[in-house]
């Protein structure tokens, strides 16, 4: 459904992103792990048509986001990074400007809204201004965003990043409520994160993509199942005792 | 023709001027501005002219352009690159071509509102006199093309940078070049540098000069090309500017 292939970019002589591929089907939730500044968001922002990648390809569902990006895009939903909105429509009124601009039809428009209202359990503040909810909600906001228009594949930048434990704890209950009918591609530096919900899990570093593979065989590779320890490893280099990679 | 998403947009952004104080500040600053230059009783105003035309009304609406386009125009692109909320729009389907130019039809229709509310003083002219309706549209139509090509000017300096008093500022010098490049002390200026045909070629550009031949009742082609042309080149290098700068 998701395949990223050879996708590479750079700014200038600095390469952020270096010939990272990975494949994701439905019902999948693929954890993308990094350290800051590792490429996540900017190979994000390449499968989303944001970026134009330097070289290499993403396709969505069929679509090449190079030679296809309307298409692709069109089955993308997507949270980007601190999760941006317009800040001065309301919550609902914004949700239906999302839903006008992914063609929805105007007569199945307004029960869409309300079923990801129910969803994303933002009925409290439907008729609120977005820049007067707080984090959390805002943050389900965006996840709403995402949603309006049933996209098959969703890209989500780290989007339990600022987020208190319970509203983290919602943001991924919601997201694993998803799981099963779509393919999910999610990006974070909590490593808690990536067993409580991904199915499997990529990990790059400086651009490069340094492991792949499932959140156990990523825990096994420490004596004493410290994820964090393999992380490290994997990321710095540095030895840990017990830890092999 | 305009597709859907366009339109969309249009909308949003028009709507979104009537969220925030600036639109309101915008048209009440306009209207009282233009009404009390019109109508104070000063040299070359209303009733020093003594004769029932809007020519008054007509002289200062470059000026007040001059300073309340680039507030209208500044936050365009700087808003939504500092926010961060372009990587929201342009990941819909939307290209960047059909969001430049929602964005930029959605800042005119704004100012052809404003201009819409001006329109009392058509009553008052022609209340006291028999004015010439012909010149008077053509004063308004020529006002809104102006309109156009400092808008389109603004947008790509609201592309340009994330900071809003920065892209007022740029818009405003740009502005005032282009509605002054026909004016003596500037053409002076340009001829001790340059040859003759540059000259010529600044002076065709200055907008001032295609308004006023507009607005004083003398429309041509070329100048309907003129501001067409200026309105082109202008969104086409914000589009140019987007697809090079959106991402930082
Ligand atoms: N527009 C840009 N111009 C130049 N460098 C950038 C740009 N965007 C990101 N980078 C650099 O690319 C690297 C990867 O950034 P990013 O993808 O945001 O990392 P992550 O999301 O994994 O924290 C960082 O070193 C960052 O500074
Ligand atoms: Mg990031």
């Amino acid at each position: 459904m998701l395949e990223v292939k050879d996708i590479s970019k750079k700014f200038g002589d600095f390469q952020a992103v270096d010939s990272v591929s990975f494949k994701a089907e439905k019902g999948e939730v693929l954890g993308f792990l990094g350290p800051n500044g590792a490429g996540k968001s900017t190979t994000m922002k390449m499968i989303t048509g944001f970026l134009n990648s330097s070289s290499g390809d993403a396709i969505v569902c069929g679509a090449s986001v190079n030679d296809n990006p309307l298409e692709a895009q069109a089955s993308i939903g997507y949270v980007p990074e601190n999760a941006p909105l317009y800040e001065e429509m309301y919550v609902r009124e914004f949700l239906e400007f999302i839903g006008k601009m992914r063609s929805l039809e105007a007569s199945k428009l307004d029960s869409r809204i309300d079923e990801i209202i129910k969803m994303c359990s933002l009925k409290e503040v439907e008729f609120q201004k977005i820049e007067t909810l707080s984090k959390g909600y805002k943050r389900r906001v965006s996840l709403a965003q995402s949603l309006v228009h049933d996209p098959q594949v969703l890209i989500l930048d780290e989007p339990t990043d600022g987020l208190d434990p319970n509203q983290k704890h919602d943001v991924r209950r919601l997201i694993k409520n998803l799981a099963k009918e779509k393919c999910i591609l999610i990006s974070t530096h909590i490593l808690e994160e990536v067993e409580e919900v991904c199915d499997r899990c990529i990990i790059i570093g400086e651009g490069k993509k340094l492991f792949e593979g499932t959140p156990k065989e990523l825990k096994e590779k420490s004596e004493k199942g410290r994820i964090q320890d393999v992380f490290r490893v994997i990321t710095t280099g540095q030895q840990v005792q017990g830890v092999a990679v | 023709m305009i597709a859907q998403v366009t339109k969309e947009l249009m909308i949003k952004e028009i709507k979104s001027y009537f969220k925030t104080p600036l639109g309101y500040v915008f048209l009440v600053i306009f209207l009282f501005g233009i009404g009390y230059l019109t109508f104070e009783p000063g040299r070359g105003s209303f009733f020093y002219m003594r004769e029932a035309s809007m020519s008054a009304f007509f002289r200062y609406i470059p000026w007040m352009f001059l300073f309340l386009i680039p507030a209208v125009s500044m936050k365009l692109w700087a808003e939504e690159r500092k926010s961060g909320s372009i990587e929201l729009l342009l990941t819909m389907p939307i290209t960047v071509r059909q969001a430049v130019v929602a964005k930029f039809l959605a800042s005119w229709a704004f100012i052809g509102l404003a201009l819409l509310g001006t329109t009392p003083m058509i009553f008052t002219v022609s209340y006291l006199g028999n004015p010439d309706f012909g010149v008077i549209i053509l004063g308004y139509l020529a006002s809104f093309l102006m309109a156009g090509a400092l808008l389109a000017v603004g947008g790509f300096f609201s592309a340009l940078t994330k900071n809003q008093v920065v892209s007022f500022i740029l818009t405003v010098v740009a502005c005032f070049i282009l509605i002054m490049a026909g004016s003596p002390p500037i053409l002076e200026f340009i001829s001790a540098l340059l040859p003759k045909y540059f000259v010529d070629l600044f002076e065709s550009l200055s907008v001032l000069n295609h308004f006023d031949s507009i607005e004083r009742g003398v429309f041509s082609l070329s100048n309907l090309w003129f501001f067409a042309v200026t309105i082109f080149f202008w969104l086409f290098g914000s589009i140019i500017l987007l697809n090079e700068n959106k991402a930082n």
